[in-house]
């Protein structure tokens, strides 16, 4: 048996019912008996999934004309203020923006209906034009009648995320949950040894043009994600013990289904939205393997304090530990609840594997891989640089 | 026999005795889990009543004699599991583990016996899905 493999013949044995596609969860249990070579003469695909909060989200959409045309200029969408900066009838609305008369409804609530069928009530106004004489329009849209929906998030699917508690003594309300006072409890937001990224520490097959399933239907990396960092701190298993990789994302929401798209709202926090992503990750050589069998002992995060400025880190912890219910930090026992659905994640790596196994879903090379020693920069608060 | 339930008093009955009666009387255990009293002295409160079925029933009859309305808890907090992502967020809060995800399929589980009807799920679940009904 060959120990090295290419997408095209990985695909080759998907066309002919052959391949063999496990989960994320089951190569990890599986390589506690197999060595990577036993493995990799076994198994050709991993998928793996996520289903958590992903704020940085967004959709495009375009209206179509209407008659006489508008230039849209001040858009909303039922009550949700929608990018006017696109063209004429084009616009992006983010997720968590909020509807200007009610706080627990906002542009992952739109994104939500539009998926479900439901009328959207579009209200657009304009300064009008020769070409674009309309200056109002107030009218009803749904997903048969638009031209496009396209979701395209910025910023998902993070490899790894600090866990979150408060040292204060009150109670804070964050986007990592209701964080109570004196250590009261640890929130945590990733799927651990099922999390896409966490599988891939080195981006090696996961890259710009990847086909991913994102809501319930198929689509792509677009891009590196926003805030993408590859230079965290790695522990020995290679693993960044702190948010680093990002992808940016895309596919047509008209496919998508409300199984894996959910608006959330966060008590004074404000809108987010779940998101469900699954990426396959083909076992290509044994090292793709070694980093596929990671398991959640050896998956580390830090814990940060949200209740302090800066957030700053506390310790560490692993994803067996907080999945456990509790975790241990300076002598107390700190109730843990996680932020991200691992029920919802192990459905969406399900689908993925039984797609490929029913040879509708097929693996991608990456066009380009991401680029490699990225940092961020923080935003200063400053005047006008003047040379 | 132990059992949850929501005593709601008229402002005449406020000033009652009740639980000393309960606990004299009817060889009631009684814990309050919580009480609130409102404008206009109406009062409510959540009381775990541990005592025989025979007991526990001669109890009920006798707040209900008393003019108190006598509301098993299960019927009070609701959660729209149909809808649930099981994302686990409630269980960040709930001190009780009435609200558990530490099972073999991470799944959402709802324990009404273990609630003390503390609220915090209801601000805690980003997709709004508990009704607490603790008030007038």
């Amino acid at each position: 048996m060959k120990s090295n493999k290419t997408v095209e013949e990985i695909n080759k044995k998907i066309r002919q019912g052959d391949a063999v596609v496990i989960t994320a969860e089951e190569v990890s249990k599986m390589a506690l008996t197999l060595s990577p070579e036993e493995i990799i003469n076994e198994v050709d695909v991993v998928t793996t999934a996520t289903f958590g909060p992903m704020c940085s989200s967004g959709a495009f959409l375009n209206f179509g004309h209407s008659d006489p045309p508008i230039r849209m200029e001040e858009i909303s969408l039922n009550n949700v203020p929608a990018s006017g900066g696109l063209a004429a009838v084009d616009t992006f609305i983010g997720a968590t923006e909020t509807a200007k008369d009610d706080p627990y409804y906002g542009g992952a609530h739109v994104i939500y209906d539009l998926i479900d069928g439901k009328d959207v009530l579009l209200k657009a106004r304009a300064k009008g034009t020769d070409c674009y004489p309309r200056k109002e329009i107030d009218t009803y849209i749904n997903k048969k009648e638009i031209n496009e929906m396209i979701l395209f998030n910025p910023r998902n699917a993070y490899q790894n995320y600090p866990a979150a508690t408060n040292t204060t003594s009150s109670t804070k309300y964050t986007y990592m949950g209701i964080l109570l006072p004196g250590l009261g409890n640890v929130t945590y937001s990733t799927s651990g040894e099922l999390s896409p990224l966490l599988n891939d520490p080195e981006l090696r097959t996961i890259g710009i043009g990847t086909k991913i399933l994102l809501g319930g239907a198929e689509g792509f990396v677009a891009w590196n994600g926003t805030q993408f960092n590859t230079v965290r701190p790695k522990n020995k298993f290679g693993i960044p013990t702190i948010n680093a990789a990002t992808l940016a994302v895309i596919g047509n929401m008209k496919d998508m289904s409300t199984e894996f798209i959910r608006p959330a709202v966060y008590e004074k926090y404000g809108v987010s939205i779940f998101v469900g992503i699954g990426i396959p990750i083909p076992l290509l050589n044994k090292d793709i393997v070694r980093t596929v069998s990671i398991r959640n002992e050896q998956i580390e995060t830090t814990i940060c304090d949200y209740g302090r400025n800066g957030h700053p880190a506390l310790g560490k912890t692993n994803y067996q530990q907080l999945q456990s219910g509790y975790i241990e930090l300076g002598g107390e026992r700190i109730q843990t609840a996680p932020l991200s659905s691992l029920y919802k994640a192990r459905i969406i790596a399900e689908d993925l594997k039984n797609r490929i196994q029913r040879k509708k879903f097929f693996l991608t090379e990456p066009v380009q891989l991401f680029p490699k020693n990225t940092s961020l920069n923080g935003l200063k608060i400053r005047g006008k640089d003047y040379e | 026999m132990s059992k949850k339930y929501i005593l709601k008093f008229r402002p005449s009955a406020v000033e009652e005795p009740v639980t000393y009666c309960l606990i004299k009387e009817y060889d009631i255990r009684v814990n309050i889990l919580r009480a609130e009293i409102y404008p206009g002295k109406s009062g409510i409160m959540l009381v775990e009543l541990d005592a025989n079925s025979i007991k526990l029933k001669q109890a009920i009859s006798f707040l209900q004699h008393k003019d108190i309305e006598v509301i098993p808890f299960e019927k009070r907090i609701h959660l729209e599991i149909e809808k649930c992502v099981h994302c686990g967020a409630c269980t960040a809060v709930c001190c009780t583990s009435a609200l558990s995800i530490l099972n073999e399929k991470s799944e959402l589980v709802f324990t009404p016996d273990k609630c003390v009807a503390c609220g915090l799920c209801v601000k805690a679940c980003p997709l709004q899905l508990f009704q607490l009904q603790f008030e007038e």
